[in-house]
């Protein structure tokens, strides 16, 4: 009986040596030397593997940093600028602070301001019904609502809203990695820059359409009629092929083009206070009467 | 899948006259098990309640329920639906997904977890009265055993008061082994229905009547013969019902063929020089594993390609 | 050595596949009638195959019935016609019957005065020309495309690439979607014509062989175009009896069938030695050639299990009519109406828009009621059902699966791109898996990348 126990554990012992010592060699062998900072970036970055900031997981984006010697070409849209501060001490760089951005889903043609002209019952998939058809609404441009965006969120930041048949972007889980973007068949969804506390402004409607088409389409379509690049003071609008579109970097914030527009289709979000668009609109139209004075002066 | 409830019918109504209120309860507390357990972990566990399949469940539950005992306990049915729903099926992703027959991984996890209760056998519950009413081990493993202890193949048999002559038989074993005919009354409703993929059990059982042809033909006191192995150890249930499930078969009709003859070979190198007195629910297991292989080799012909 | 058949009796059919439904030919004793002319016609810049039209008529034009108002726009293309005679009031995008927005010309219609050059007379003219360039630029100047549903230019079909020889010209006379009656009725009414432009195709052809292939649920038609060929004696014209089997009026099926001979995966009919040609396109063929008719009519089926019977019509439609005018002129859609189809219930497109005009391929108006709804989808158990009744040997449970998990490769391995899109595998599914609408997009994108590949060649 000992004879069994003691045989048994040399044995299992002996063996337990052996192939540690194997381990070790060849863990030494087959080394591949890497730059540690390779490792000491991946650890500060968020891990998600969304592809986001477009390699192909946080390892590749870590190891392309460590290569280039600078963050140049590469920001973590997840990681935002917290992230890029560490990753740039690691490196011994200097990281430009890019503002945070955030996905914008530029359709209002709900349920109630588009009608459905028909009843789709395919494939519950945007992809598949923008190849079938011109959609179940008369606009040709706008929101499907068949979530491929929800599908494609790995944050869990967008929903479909039952009720508006839109989708809705969480602006704490948005992390603006572009998955939605692409998934879009419509080009409808675009990251655009949170603003300052979180305050943007931006068209919700890319309908190519001229104006009376669009609009009867739906009734907060952009009909393409320029009240909006005329108003602005700060050079933010162009329209092209009937639609408008607010530059984020230029846009002040003031709410002048949303208060002036016919239709709605410019919004503006997390204002602290709701607009006065009459009180907004007095105040262009004595800045205007002014100005006129002061040329005919 | 109604189709196929009905074919096992037969089987069933004879295995509950052979075993009574004990094989009601089994095939009660499989089915309800089955069903109850997919529903729960469909919608509570992976939010996904679109995944329960009630008739697809029940097939499981009553196959289970053929391939145990009567007197196998309750809570013993219902790990194994457990086993069943839980392990092989909807962690694969449900319906359609599983890689490996619901059923029959149950049936071998509770053969090797609890081989007593699996391996006994009592017919003295059922509402018809049987010629030889024994209690133990089924005929295969009776044979294996005196195979082991140096006995002939005759010798065994003799011994047993085993009478390899009629088909329908009084000998313990578990349902679907009882019932050969009903089995195959089954079959050939579902073959008439065009629902089963009939190359699949026709290349099984012509393997094995080859193989244990042949076999018994040189060796009869070694070799169980044609019949024997034809008519028990869940052969017919296991060819007919559980290799032909369309989830875990092959998709072409050469694909199928090589898959029969490989549950062919499998099973009776098991029965003739394995350990296991039965091995029709491994066999099936084995060449499951193989199907995604054999998928990828073997497709349907193609037009405009030679 | 070829067996003897006894030409009655036998029937051909294809290998691989195929599905039975109900033919459901309610409409098939309706005579042709002529539809009234509308106020409005909007005729479509994409009737056919390849590049768009080119409008050559301006705004305040006034044209004539049969002028030419649009001009090929590419190697693949067509000439478009005015279908009445008046005014071009607009020339603008318009949505067509998807929904999409394609270029229209608008004619406000004053009367129906026909262009100088057409002989309108309903005399039959059987005389071949003999000069072959003279009949394939007949065929081009009149616009005529390929009425089968796929709309291929006919001038380019008709004259095959150096190297390559016509063996077998088949006319397809199959119709084999269910509900579709137009060609059945073309062949009992215009049967000689038929014949004549058969003869004038093969002519074109080199003098190949020609089989009229006809599915058995149409005696009437076969026995009519036995009677026509024998009267008219061109020689090397049969009628072959095909049996009733979707989709037998395939391109494909129908050589296979025919000519027992199989189309190698991206190849083309005429690499086999076969031209195939739908019987309104002979129809059509015989209009260019004999009459210096341009292709601005066709006939169209309107139906559905919801019309009744005395509401079943088979029209004489011109290009251009809004559906909508259509639909009224037959009474109007049934109230139990729940889908519009434009063309067969297998491979027809849903029509979003009832103010689309009718273009040259168009087939039918079918108005299907609640018992078409789609059903839920559930999952897929590899039953195999689809790729029993794929035509072209495929599995499209596979393909479906290769296309959710966005394999590529094993997408073009499994033979993808050879889908014909028929819908065997939807309808024959136990499950409801959307099938073909997977299928067609994975399809698309492997075609995509085929074609990227050969350009860099």
């Amino acid at each position: 009986m000992t004879e069994t126990i003691i045989w048994t554990v040399s044995v299992l012992t002996v063996l337990g040596l052996v192939l540690s010592l194997v381990l070790f060699w060849v863990a030494r062998k087959f080394r591949v030397e890497e730059d540690p900072r390779i490792d000491e970036i991946e650890k500060t970055l968020p891990g998600a593997n969304c592809g986001g900031c477009g390699f192909a997981g946080c390892r590749a984006f870590a190891d392309a940093a460590v290569k280039a010697g600078n963050l140049d070409a590469n920001y973590c849209p997840v990681g935002g600028s917290e992230v890029m501060k560490k990753v740039a001490a690691i490196l011994g760089c200097e990281v430009q602070e890019a503002a945070p951005r955030v996905a914008v889903v530029r359709c209002s043609g709900s349920c109630d301001k588009r009608p459905r002209i028909n009843e789709y019952g395919g494939v519950k998939s945007c992809k598949v019904k923008a190849a079938l058809y011109g959609g179940d609404t008369g606009c040709l441009f706008g929101c499907l609502g068949c979530g491929d965006c929800v599908a494609a969120c790995q944050f869990g930041a967008l929903s479909m809203d039952a009720s508006t048949g839109l989708p809705v972007v969480d602006e704490d889980k948005c992390t603006a990695c572009g998955k939605c973007v692409a998934a879009c068949p419509k080009r409808i969804i675009e990251l655009r820059d949170k603003g300052p506390r979180g305050m943007r402004m931006y068209v919700a409607c890319t309908n190519k359409e001229k104006g009376p088409v669009a609009r009867k389409a739906c009734s907060a379509a952009c009909i393409g009629c320029g009240i909006c690049a005329k108003t602005c003071r700060h050079d933010a609008i162009t329209v092209a092929d009937n639609v408008a579109y607010i530059d984020f970097s230029k846009c002040k914030l003031c709410r002048e083009c949303e208060a002036m527009c016919p239709t709605g289709a410019i919004h503006g979000v997390n204002f602290p206070k709701p607009l006065d668009k009459e009180a907004v609109k007095k105040r262009i139209a004595e800045r205007n009467a002014k100005e006129k004075e002061a040329g005919n002066e | 899948m109604r189709d196929v409830i009905i074919a096992l019918m037969p089987a069933t109504i004879v295995m509950l006259l052979f075993y009574g209120w004990a094989s009601l309860m089994v095939l009660a507390v499989s089915c309800v098990g089955c069903v109850g357990l997919e529903y729960a972990i469909a919608r509570w566990l992976m939010h996904k309640p679109q995944l329960f399949n009630g008739w697809s469940a029940g097939v499981t539950g009553l196959l289970l329920a053929l391939n145990l005992p009567p007197s196998t306990p309750w809570w013993v049915v219902l790990i194994g639906a457990l086993v069943a729903i839980g392990v092989a099926k909807m962690s694969f992703g449900g319906l359609g997904q599983n890689l490996f027959n619901p059923a029959i991984t149950a049936r071998v996890f509770l053969l090797i977890s609890f081989p007593v209760y699996m391996t006994n056998w009592d017919l003295t519950g059922g509402f018809i009265d049987s010629v030889d009413a024994i209690t133990g081990a089924t005929p295969l493993s009776i044979i294996k055993e005196g195979l082991k202890s140096g006995m002939t193949l005759d010798e065994v048999l003799l011994a047993n008061g085993m009478n390899p002559g009629t088909l329908i038989r009084d000998l313990g074993g578990s349902g679907g082994e009882i019932s050969a005919l009903a089995l195959v009354a089954g079959f050939l409703y579902l073959w008439i229905r065009r629902v089963v993929k009939p190359w699949i059990p026709l290349s099984i059982l012509l393997t094995v009547i080859l193989i244990s042809g042949v076999f018994h033909a040189v060796s009869p006191e070694q070799f169980t013969g044609i019949e024997i192995n034809l008519i028990s150890g869940g052969m017919l249930l296991g060819a007919f019902f559980m290799a032909t499930d369309y989830v875990t078969s092959p998709a072409s009709k050469w694909g199928g063929v090589i898959f029969g003859v490989g549950i062919g070979v499998i099973v009776m190198m098991i029965r003739y020089f394995g350990s296991y007195p039965e091995g029709m629910s491994f066999a099936i297991l084995i060449m499951n594993c193989f199907v995604p292989l054999i998928n990828r080799a073997f497709h349907q012909k193609k037009y405009g390609r030679a | 050595m070829q067996k003897k058949r006894r030409p009655e009796m036998s029937k051909l059919t294809f290998s691989i596949g195929g599905i039975h439904p109900a033919d459901s030919k309610l409409a098939r004793e309706c005579k042709i009638e002529v539809l009234p002319l509308p106020s409005k016609m909007y005729v479509s810049m994409f009737q056919h195959l390849g590049a768009q039209a080119k409008p050559i008529v301006a705004v305040g034009d006034k044209v004539k019935t049969g002028q030419i108002i649009a001009e090929p726009g590419g190697f693949i293309s067509a000439y478009v016609h005015s279908p009445a005679s008046g005014t071009v009031k607009a020339i603008a995008p318009r949505k067509d019957l998807a929904g999409f927005n394609v270029m229209h010309i608008e004619i406000d219609v004053e009367g129906d005065e026909w262009a100088e050059g057409i002989d309108l007379s309903p005399e039959l003219v059987t005389a071949i020309p003999e000069d072959r360039e003279f009949i394939l630029d007949r065929v081009k100047m009149n616009g005529v495309v390929g009425l089968g549903g796929a709309t291929f230019p006919t001038h380019v079909k008709l004259n095959p690439p150096p190297g390559k020889t016509a063996e077998c010209l088949i006319l397809n006379g199959t119709e084999c979607e269910p509900y579709l009656t137009s060609d059945f009725r073309i062949l009992l009414e215009r049967t000689d014509e038929i014949v004549v432009g058969a003869a004038i195709m093969q002519k074109v052809l080199g003098g190949c062989r020609c089989v009229i292939g006809i599915e058995e649920n149409k005696p009437e038609a076969i026995k009519a175009a036995r009677e026509s060929v024998a009267r008219l004696g061109y020689p090397d014209i049969r009628v072959e009896v095909l049996k009733k089997r979707y989709p037998q009026g395939g391109e494909k099926q129908l050589i296979d069938a025919v000519m027992k001979r199989q189309v190698k995966s991206g190849g083309l009919p005429i690499d086999v030695g076969a031209v195939v040609q739908n019987v309104g396109t002979s129809l059509a063929v015989y209009e260019a050639v004999q009459k210096n008719k341009p292709l601005i009519t066709n006939v169209m089926t309107f139906t559905g299990d919801v019309v009744p019977a005395e509401r079943q019509r088979n029209y004489l439609f011109r290009i251009g009519m809004p559906l909508s005018f259509i639909a009224e002129q037959a009474g109007g859609i049934p109230q139990e109406t729940v889908k519009l189809i434009s063309g067969g219930p297998m491979m027809g497109k849903a029509i979003a828009c009832m103010d689309a005009s009718t273009v040259k391929g168009t087939s039918a108006i079918l108005c299907l009621g609640e018992a078409t709804r789609r059903h839920e989808e559930t999952p897929c158990i590899s039953c195999c059902r689809c790729a029993d009744a794929c035509p072209m040997g495929l599995e499209p449970f596979l393909l479906k699966k290769l296309f959710t998990a966005g394999d590529l490769a094993a997408l073009e391995q499994n033979a993808v791109q050879d889908c014909i899109e028929c819908g065997c595998c939807q309808y024959s599914c136990p499950a409801y898996v959307p099938l073909l609408d997977n299928i067609r997009i994975a399809k698309a994108q492997v075609m995509g990348v085929i074609r990227a590949r050969n350009a860099k060649k």
